[in-house]
């Protein structure tokens, strides 16, 4: 006799079903989300209790830590923690190269999106793609070894300044900004540009007034990604910024950032004491930075939807 | 010699229609052949379109009807691979020449598309756009343009209280008014819409065709539909494509009641497309 199943048997929940895929795949997903937002946390926390060491436990007073121009930790008499020439240095970098990123990158973007859509991306696209992928190290010992020489001969200076790191920076950014930057243009509705030719605006016209504002919250996305980057890159500026101690007075002085520094002197100093607790200092103020730069480009997110 | 005599007034009186026919038409199309890439989309059409006057293309989807508006403004000059052959005399002049400036074409014969598009900026940056590019500075000069072109298109009651809020703000309806007051300001001899009304609710619609039946006092209306109701409520001629070819060409009413051609019946009909 045929067995009848009632749909009682075949619809209703069972427990059974927490133990087939469902379950499994739901608890896998969930585990690499944990891990990564533990991963974050963990590194937010430790990065928070190493960085305040040294204004509680060594009495740095976080004012002068910020504001001070005078950095001369190993003197034993009278150490001096002041890390504004480094702060000042890492934006000034960062601002520097975002202003000659930004207009290239977003140029960049509109010859690849609304003049030579064809034979521009097939250029342009790959050089963008492979600028990415060269290793930071690498920007840095071309920048050492011809952009130094190069200023040092022909501008003035060292050649070790902040106009050399805000060169390599540039080139480094320019493929961030550069396909955010297409990614908009490309994302704008065609019709959009239709509307304003069949008004009779010219080409240029239709860019400068439309397409341009309609993209702005992204391409303002594109330029804070690129200084975020900046900011963040220590190897390459290290190798050609000349890394003092002094305020830079001019593009052609030699300078430092916070990267740079906390690189140069992470080797050796001593675990635990009062030098090693201000790098950390100043790893938190990147981190900080970091969020602010997230928080930035949520804010202009949020904005695109208009 | 007798017959020959018989013959000339006959003749006169033709050339005369002829001329009269002439001076109402705003463009003459001879032998429109478009091309997207190898294919042929349009296959040698003529036609002419009359002044002041609502010139309604039916016809399947794909029959060429959206082409041969497009090339009428060049906008098909935006499509990579597309050209088109023959000519459209329009003032005199074929438009599809070389020559012919298509910026100042399309300030002419303007266009409203399917999909209301307005810019992502305030209503009345929308309408001013394109008339600061055509040189006009003047606050006041412009304020007036704008008021007068919502006005005309139905619009402006409905806005003038908001003109510096965003125009996606709008109902779609709304947004496609705009759309046809910001064509309406540049002053076109002739206005081109891509089914202007098929995104819109049974109201908005209606809203539409009454402006395109008032706007014809002024421009010389070509409108593109898939809605054989709206062909019959707005136009006064139509023009049945099929498969790239121009079927029947009549007055409207014609067209509705007794089409000479056995497809325009069966496609007026609902029996295919």
């Amino acid at each position: 006799m045929e067995k009848v199943s009632s749909a009682k048997d075949r619809l209703l929940k069972s427990g059974q079903d927490w133990l087939g895929g469902e379950f499994r795949g739901k608890a896998l997903v969930i585990l690499c989300a944990v891990i990564m937002i533990s991963a974050t946390i963990a590194i937010t926390i430790f990065l928070g209790t190493k960085g305040l060491q040294s204004f509680i436990k060594d009495g740095i007073s976080l004012i002068e830590f910020i504001t001070s121009k005078t950095w001369n930790p190993t003197d034993k008499a009278n150490p001096k923690y002041g890390t504004l020439p480094f702060i000042f240095g890492s934006f000034a970098v960062t601002f520097l190269s975002a202003l000659v990123a930004a207009p290239l990158g977003i140029g960049g973007a509109i010859f690849m999106t609304e003049i030579s859509s064809s034979w521009g991306r097939k250029i342009l696209q790959p050089v963008i793609e492979l600028l990415v992928g060269i290793p930071s190290v690498v920007y840095g010992f071309i920048g050492l070894s011809v952009l130094v020489p190069f200023i040092r001969e022909n501008i003035g200076g060292l050649g070790f300044s902040l106009l050399s790191g805000t060169i390599v920076l540039s080139i480094m950014i320019l493929p961030t900004v550069t396909s955010i930057a297409t990614d908009a243009m490309g994302s704008l509705p065609g019709a959009l540009r239709e509307g304003s030719f069949a008004l009779g605006a010219t080409r240029w016209q239709t860019i400068k007034k439309v397409l341009i504002p309609a993209a702005m919250p992204s391409l303002l996305t594109a330029i804070v990604l690129g200084m975020a980057r900046a900011f963040g890159e220590a190897l390459a500026v290290q190798m050609v910024i000349g890394n003092v101690k002094n305020l830079p007075s001019s593009l052609l002085d030699a300078s430092a950032t916070l990267t740079t520094i906390i690189t140069l002197n992470m080797g050796h100093t001593t675990y635990g004491s009062v030098e090693n607790n201000t790098l950390w200092s100043m790893g938190l103020i990147l981190l900080v930075m970091s969020f602010a730069f997230i928080l930035l480009i949520r804010y202009l997110s949020a904005r695109r939807k208009l | 010699m007798a017959t020959a005599m018989k013959q000339r007034p006959a003749e006169t009186d033709l050339i005369q229609s002829k001329e009269n026919q002439q001076q109402n038409m705003v463009l003459h199309v001879k032998n429109l052949e478009i091309f997207y890439g190898e294919k042929r989309a349009v296959n040698g059409i003529s036609m002419d379109i009359e002044k002041n006057s609502v010139t309604a293309l039916i016809g399947p989807s794909g029959c060429g009807k959206s082409t041969f508006l497009r090339s009428i403004n060049r906008m098909n000059d935006l499509i990579p691979g597309a050209r088109a052959e023959g000519e459209i005399i329009y003032d005199d002049l074929n438009i599809l020449s070389e020559q012919i400036n298509v910026v100042a074409l399309r300030k002419e014969i303007g266009m409203v598309f399917q999909k209301p598009n307005p810019f992502p900026k305030s209503i009345y940056d929308n309408i001013t756009h394109a008339l600061k590019f055509a040189g006009i500075r003047k606050k006041s000069k412009l304020d007036e343009i704008v008021e007068e072109s919502l006005q005309k298109a139905a619009l402006w009651e409905e806005v003038k209280d908001r003109l510096h809020k965003s125009a996606l703000s709008l109902s779609g309806g709304q947004q496609q008014r705009l759309c046809i007051a910001r064509t309406i300001a540049m002053k076109p001899t002739v206005m081109l819409l891509d089914e202007p009304s098929s995104a819109l609710d049974p109201i908005s619609n209606a809203k539409v065709e009454d402006l395109i039946v008032e706007l014809k006092k002024d421009y010389s209306i070509i409108i593109v539909t898939h809605n054989m109701q709206q062909a019959s409520r707005i136009s006064d001629k139509t023009a049945f494509f099929l498969s790239g070819d121009l079927i029947e060409y009549d007055i409207t009413d014609t067209i509705f009641t007794n089409p000479s051609v056995k497809k325009t019946e069966e496609y007026i009909s609902g029996r295919f497309g």
